[in-house]
């Protein structure tokens, strides 16, 4: 019996979410709120996002026991659930697969998407090929620059990538654009928004899609261990993969939520992109009220973290209640601190984790040296890390 | 009756219609700002949009959002863009102000102490883009009691039972958006909009002002036939960018000159 019951019918949750966009936009919301509303719930929509979710995605992805790096540290145990091996690599196309999905029931034949590291991007033109819908991707051109692979894998896949100019040139500012393209083209075109950030529904909606994460872990961890973990930890940019495994255990008091947020060069730095962690100011961005990094005058400061799918200023509405509420728990780690991680899971498990998800790995490794073996951590392991080797060499002063 | 009301009652006597340019505040530099505001007065606008500096201005066009980072790259602010307004009154009192911004930097300052501030500054209207009134209840009721108008914006997609809950909300003038899109898009389809003018009219008393699309002399002409009130945004705002320093005020008067004459060429 679900007791936590959020968002409001307006998309609020507590004094976070709702609708902030300018009039232009509100009609397109309305729309897709009243057929989200329609096909949530129903049956054949839902059994044709189960039959994509097993046989082009490939679901439902295991459990993994990581032995060798729980006795390593000789602490907790610590399971993986392997979102990694996901088609695509990571978590986003649970999300993608579902929004697309949606739009075609809408008769939408376009769709359009903002990405920064690209993994979004390659998840919504991967399920716009299935589907035969037209795909347009906007992306920062600073990450155009820093994530050619993944530009040529939507290009690839028959998308057409949009660099942007304006702002800091990455991830908000592409969903900026992407939002300006929506406003202009919004009779024939279907926003797929990648996080659980935006106005309502996205939040919602996007967390549902994910949820399948959460309610897959649950069942598996019955299964594997007899009993739900003492402990969930995922890595928190906008928050959807964490959204997706938190969900399902919100109403499980036993169960610890807690979200990991990139700390960068170190919280007391400011460069970082930690909102939640370092208790920004409240404000309004992108559509939603939450926690956003921001100057005096209110304006969206730059951030910081070596992960680029964490590199965003506010974090999903949903997030920023369960805070409050004391329901689950943000901790941040920095750059060196995810390095390190990722290092260790690739040498003691034979898993190249994204940079994003090793920044829950580091948490649960510092956590887990604190807790005895009887306790068990369970690490959503978002996404694979082939996307980041360059990255990693890079700043290993390796060139390839 | 607000500044922003008997400017417009004065008009409809003259049978004539309201040009309200707009400039970002701080755009290309703050020291230009208010001079530029009294250069417009003195070229024949009627009413003034200022906008607030935003780094995330998502409701705006390329052209707007350059202004805003010009703006930013002199750490202009909301209490800047007021000091701005509080210098024009000095030698202007009679002229509505209406700023248009983003809610995060009216929220960063708060909402009540921005209701105070502004309206010690001499602001007439606020339009608060990214707040549609479902989410500003409690601060329309602060702007209301200060005797501030609260703008809003009209959508061509904008539903009929939508209006009637907007305009309940609105005072000073409604603000129609001529175009789906961005601020400094395509031009705008002037049959289209005298058939939506139509249908706002018939639920609301409030002058409509029209803007998003108005990108000359021409369309500026043909939209003062159908409406009450002529915003000019981007096409204001290219002026600047495409001007010198010396050719700035010049460049500026020039253009509402123009704007102004095309509209009371009807």
């Amino acid at each position: 019996m679900q007791v936590y019951d959020m968002p409001d019918e307006r998309g609020h949750f507590g004094p976070y979410g709702g609708v902030f966009v300018a009039e232009t936009l509100i009609e397109a919301l309305e729309e897709l709120r009243v057929m989200y509303e329609r096909y949530r719930h129903d049956p054949e929509f839902l059994a044709e996002f189960a039959y994509d979710l097993k046989h082009f995605v490939g679901r439902p992805s295991p459990i993994y026991y990581a032995q060798r790096l729980s006795e390593k540290i000789g602490g907790a145990r610590i399971y993986f659930k392997r979102e990694d091996l996901n088609h695509t690599g990571a978590h986003k196309v649970n999300n993608t697969v579902g929004q697309a999905l949606l739009a075609k029931r809408m008769g939408k034949p376009r769709v359009i998407a903002e990405t920064g590291a690209g993994q979004h991007g390659v998840a919504t033109a991967t399920i716009a090929a299935r589907l035969g819908l037209e795909c347009v991707v906007y992306m920062g051109s600073e990450d155009v620059k820093r994530q050619a692979p993944n530009v040529y894998r939507m290009k690839l896949l028959g998308a057409t990538v949009i660099p942007v100019e304006s702002g800091s040139k990455t991830l908000k500012d592409a969903l900026n654009e992407a939002m300006r393209d929506w406003v202009t083209n919004v009779a024939d075109t279907f926003y797929i928004i990648g996080t659980v950030a935006g106005p309502h529904p996205y939040p919602m909606m996007v967390r549902d899609f994910q949820s399948v994460i959460g309610i897959e872990a649950k069942q598996q961890m019955q299964e594997m261990i007899g009993r739900q973990p003492d402990a969930v930890i995922a890595c928190v940019g906008g928050g959807s993969n964490a959204m997706g495994i938190f969900y399902p255990y919100i109403d499980e008091e036993s169960v610890k939520l807690i979200g990991v947020e990139a700390a960068g060069y170190g919280i007391e730095t400011g460069k970082h992109a930690a909102p939640l962690t370092a208790n920004s100011p409240v404000g309004v961005l992108h559509g939603n009220r939450t926690y956003l990094m921001q100057d005096k005058n209110g304006q969206i400061v730059e951030t910081h973290s070596v992960s680029a799918g964490l590199d965003y200023p506010g974090v999903g509405p949903e997030h920023a209640w369960l805070k409050d509420i004391h329901r689950a728990e943000y901790v941040a780690v920095t750059d060196d601190e995810a390095m390190n991680a990722f290092h260790t899971m690739c040498r003691t498990e034979g898993i190249i984790p994204a940079l994003e998800s090793s920044h829950a790995i580091a948490y649960a490794m510092k956590l887990a040296a604190t807790m005895s073996p009887e306790k068990v951590l369970l690490v959503n392991l978002s996404g694979r890390g082939d996307k980041d080797i360059n990255t990693v060499a890079r700043l290993s002063g390796i060139e390839l | 009756m607000s500044r922003i009301q008997s400017t417009f009652a004065a008009l409809a006597q003259q049978k004539k219609k309201a040009l309200i340019p707009y400039i970002t505040a701080g755009d290309p530099h703050p020291k230009h700002t208010v001079n530029l505001m009294h250069a417009l007065v003195d070229s024949g606008a009627n009413m003034l949009e200022l906008g607030i500096p935003f780094s995330d201005p998502m409701a705006d066009g390329p052209v707007i959002q350059r202004a805003s980072e010009r703006a930013l790259a002199h750490h202009v602010g909301l209490v800047d863009v007021l000091q701005m307004v509080r210098t024009f009154r000095e030698k202007d009192t009679m002229t509505p102000v209406i700023l248009m911004g983003y809610a995060n930097p009216v929220e960063a300052m708060g909402i009540e102490n921005f209701a105070d501030q502004a309206k010690a500054a001499g602001v007439d209207g606020v339009l608060t883009v990214d707040y549609p009134p479902e989410e500003c209840g409690e601060f329309v009721a602060l702007l209301k009691s200060r005797e501030l108008d609260p703008i809003f914006l009209l959508s061509p997609t904008t539903e009929p039972s939508r209006i009637d809950t907007i305009v309940r909300q609105a005072s000073g003038f409604v603000y129609y958006v001529s175009l789906k899109g961005v601020t400094g898009s395509q031009n705008l389809d002037i049959a289209q909009v005298t058939e939506r003018l139509q249908g706002i009219r018939s639920k609301t008393s409030l002058p409509i002002g029209v803007g998003f699309g108005v990108r000359d002399a021409e369309t500026a002409r043909q939209v003062a036939e159908i409406a009450d009130a002529i915003v000019v945004g981007s096409r204001m705002v290219q002026e600047i960018e495409n001007s010198s320093e010396q050719e700035l005020l010049g460049n500026l008067a020039a253009l509402t000159s123009e704007l102004r004459a095309a509209i009371d060429s009807n």
